[in-house]
């Protein structure tokens, strides 16, 4: 398969992924589509790496998936305090640090 | 036979996405998103990125999933709430916008190699050997960042979601079978021990304050 196929794949995930976190309220699900996202530039660098033959970006895909495995494990320790404060889960209620 | 297998990954992965994104329940995006994760990891198995497709089923679909469906359970999820009016229809829109303009972008690329099959396969391509070589020589310092950062998540994440007043003040339901009312001087373990005052008058609106107590910030 060429690599433009594999481009489109990852530009079509990447695009569903930010209406999602452009539509949603729900902080949990705001995160889901976050990671389909860096999923979907994952695809990309491994698709160029398999392009140029070299294996740095596959590198750089391991470190994304360690900098999505960090923003999962805070964003989700600030879900679960969120809700043992009985606050509302949704990002437009929790607005008192907008300024 | 592997232009068969990209269709049907690059479909359930599309599909997955389009899951994550429509399913009410978030207990349902989460499983959504597993079946994305499992699909992309056939399409680097394609890409011949064996050690990459491992992580991503292990760490992935496998940790971090899990988690996910941790506290999806314990928070409760619920119904899926939309946003306002004003973002339900620019964000479709946004995304369709961003769609149309990476088109652009890829379709006008004079990069010869999109067209292309990529570069000629080299024996132990993206091997977890040639990919560790990587990380302890040229990408040490990516690697060290990356190790830093996990701790720093760990410990905050445990700051962040532990119980507060944990262990600074004695135990709650202790506390109350110590202070439970009866007679005095009946020979209990904690007059013995100093821990129980002998008291005849019981205190209910003690009592009734712990009960409602709860842990908390």
């Amino acid at each position: 398969m060429a690599i433009g196929w594999y481009l489109s794949v990852s530009a079509i995930i990447f695009c569903i992924g930010s209406a999602g976190v452009l539509t949603h309220r729900n902080p949990l699900v705001i995160l889901l589509c976050l990671e389909l996202m860096l999923n979907a530039a994952n695809l990309a660098l491994v698709a160029f790496s398999r392009m140029w033959g070299g294996e740095d970006g596959q590198v750089f895909a391991l470190i994304v998936m360690v900098v999505a495995a960090c923003e999962v494990t805070v964003g989700l320790g600030l879900i679960v305090a969120i809700y043992r404060r009985r606050m509302p889960i949704d990002v437009d209620e929790l607005n008192e640090l907008q300024g | 036979m592997s232009a068969v297998l990209f269709f049907i990954a690059a479909i359930g992965a599309i599909a997955g996405a389009i899951g994550v994104v429509t399913l009410r329940n978030p207990f349902y995006s989460v499983l959504a998103l597993v079946v994305h994760l499992i699909c992309l990891a056939v399409l680097f198995l394609l890409l011949r990125a064996e050690f990459v497709a491992a992580a991503q089923v292990v760490v992935y679909a496998g940790a971090v999933m899990v988690l996910y469906v941790f506290v999806v359970a314990y928070v409760g999820g619920g119904e899926q709430m939309l946003g306002g009016a004003v973002l339900r229809v620019l964000g479709p829109l946004f995304a369709l916008a961003l769609a149309i303009e990476l088109c652009i972008a890829m379709l006008g690329s004079a990069l010869k190699g999109v067209s292309g099959k990529g570069a000629p396969y080299v024996s132990g391509f993206g091997t977890p050997a040639h990919i560790g070589t990587l990380f302890l020589t040229k990408y040490l310092f990516p690697f060290e960042v990356a190790s830093i950062l996990l701790l720093v998540a760990a410990v905050g994440a445990v700051v962040l979601a532990r119980r507060r007043r944990g262990l600074e003040e004695p135990d709650e339901q202790f506390e109350l079978r110590i202070r439970a009312p009866r007679p005095a001087y009946t020979g209990t373990m904690a007059e013995a021990a100093g821990t129980r005052i002998a008291e005849t008058v019981p205190e209910p609106e003690r009592v009734g304050d712990v009960s409602t107590h709860e842990g908390g910030w």
